[in-house]
């Protein structure tokens, strides 16, 4: 028996049955909502950096001048969202520091993304850099995993010229590099295979170089085992794009006008995730609702 | 302009691919079609002028190639890369009933070439690597003392590794105290399908938030 009115019961029933049979394109809308406001209104929050970013920015820090940093672009126009924040935040703080800069790809869309940094970051922040010199586009070679196993050995072997097709050894910054273990630290900006894993695994373990970099928030939850032995550190997502911008932005103010996408992007971000959550909430309150409902209907 | 031609149909093309959402319709299908079609065509262009042409026809004839695809002004043609040309064209006799079997030739060097460059490199570092970086001491010293929260985290990790081996180990019933370890196992393996969904989530809202700034873009060049 229950002391409840019969409308009261009815009425309660019904919020369980829209709870329970909410249209999804309402929850569409609403997240739509939750990402476009935020962007209308640049809603931003304080983005402080996790250990395993904080990991990077701080190897790239302690390395000294003229050390040599490989950048590869291993993704495409798909998660440029999530991975070119990372690629610029990363190459603006190696220019910075005078670090060589050297970018490829083992994706054949990653050139245009290098392109990307070129017209963003090097041209904006460093117009003084010398291509050849300070940085340089070795473009894209086909061969997956297999091209890593031979640059490890023999980079100029697979690299005869730079993606314009000057000879390799016309550039200063490529006569005393004979391979991968010349370098001082590979950055991977990834989102799937080749990526981070196989820099890992073709070049980082059998040269004991140091590997790190940034990938895609799905590929993420896979690459944490590596850390922090055989990787040096990861950024997640966009997360991670933000945390690795919010620090170089804290050291070095200057570049907050110009690096700080993700953390821009991390307002929608959080109201997206609030809205869901929001959903996994009633959804849950409506399903025990109902399996209480149907246990008291048994009993009566 | 071309820039802005460039807004209008990317912004169109979004918009008819979001138009699933509220149902199946025929601007979707287009943009479906239009995706996949320009997908397959880009990365067949992609094929032959990255792979096929640098690595193949301009090592065996580099005169026929220079100034189309990047190479030294002085290559020479190095014949032995016929040996893997003949190999490509075996794998294309798959196409013809009669003579399919002189591709498994081809498919079977690959195969062996494959597994045997990742062999070693999987059992480096995904196996052996694994293994080692699961070997943390589970009371860790930090300055002057226990390091408290490095001590947590390694003991997590043991009871984790341990627990998530035990459920996946069907050799022995799951009953008893081996059950109720395999059942912290589970919590430990939903902990981590919760944190990789929490991470897909974040995934898809961030390239939600690209098409929609890039919405916006073709907005503000409008008004």
């Amino acid at each position: 028996m229950t002391d409840e009115k019969p409308e009261e019961t009815q009425k309660k029933r019904d919020i369980i049955k829209i709870m329970n049979t909410i249209d999804r394109r309402i929850i569409f809308l609403l997240i739509a909502l939750a990402i476009i406001l935020p962007l209308v209104f640049h809603l931003v929050f304080t983005v402080r950096a996790s250990p395993i970013v904080e990991a990077i920015f701080d190897k790239v820090e302690s390395l000294p001048p003229g050390s040599k940093v490989i950048l590869s672009f291993d993704y495409g126009p798909s998660t440029v969202p999530e991975n070119q924040p990372m690629a610029e935040a990363v190459a603006r703080h190696v220019l910075h520091k005078d670090l060589k800069l050297y970018m490829m790809a083992v994706w054949a869309t990653g050139p245009p993304q290098i392109d990307l940094v070129k017209s963003r970051v090097v041209d904006v922040d460093f117009p003084k850099k010398v291509y050849g010199k300070d940085w340089i586009n070795l473009g894209y070679k086909a061969g997956n995993q297999g091209l890593i196993n031979a640059i490890l050995l023999d980079l100029k072997g697979m690299y005869t010229t730079d993606i314009h097709g000057t000879p390799i050894d016309d550039f200063e910054m490529m006569r005393d590099v004979a391979n991968l273990t010349d370098m001082s630290l590979i950055v991977c900006i990834g989102s799937g295979y080749p990526g981070m894993r196989e820099w890992v695994q073709f070049a980082g373990d059998p040269g004991r170089i140091p590997v790190c970099g940034g990938v895609t928030a799905v590929e993420a939850p896979l690459l944490y085992p590596y850390y922090p032995r055989q990787l040096l550190g990861l950024m997640g997502g966009l997360q991670g794009a933000a945390e690795y911008e919010a620090t170089l932005v804290t050291k070095y103010p200057q570049f907050i006008a110009t690096s700080e996408q993700a953390v821009k992007l991390m307002g929608p971000q959080t109201v997206a995730h609030l809205v869901i959550i929001s959903f996994v909430i009633i959804g849950n309150i409506a399903f025990f609702a109902e399996k209480g409902r149907q246990r008291k209907g048994k009993k009566a | 302009m071309a820039h802005v031609f460039e807004l209008w149909i990317g912004s169109l093309l979004t918009l008819m691919i979001f138009s699933f959402l509220y149902k199946d319709n025929p601007f979707y299908k287009f943009a479906e079609h239009l995706f996949v079609g320009v997908s397959a065509a880009y990365w067949m262009v992609i094929g032959i002028w990255s792979t096929l042409m640098p690595n193949l026809v301009a090592r065996i004839w580099p005169n026929a190639l220079q100034g189309i695809v990047n190479m030294p002004a002085d290559a020479k043609p190095q014949y032995h890369y016929l040996i893997p040309a003949v190999f490509g064209i075996l794998m294309l006799t798959r196409l013809i009933e009669k003579i399919s079997w002189l591709s498994r030739w081809a498919m079977a060097f690959v195969i062996g070439f494959a597994a045997g460059t990742n062999f070693t490199r999987y059992l480096q570092s995904d196996f052996v690597g694994q293994i080692y970086n699961a070997m943390i001491p589970f009371i860790a010293k930090g300055d002057g003392g226990i390091s408290i929260g490095a001590s947590i985290s390694g003991i997590v990790l043991l009871i984790g590794v341990i627990s998530a081996l035990c459920y996946f180990f069907f050799s022995k019933e799951h009953s008893g105290a081996f059950g109720a370890v395999s059942r912290v196992g589970i919590w430990f393996l939903m902990v981590t399908f919760g944190a990789a969904f929490g991470y897909t989530v974040m995934a898809r809202i961030s390239l939600l938030t690209g098409r929609m700034q890039y919405l916006g873009e073709w907005l503000s060049s409008i008004f």
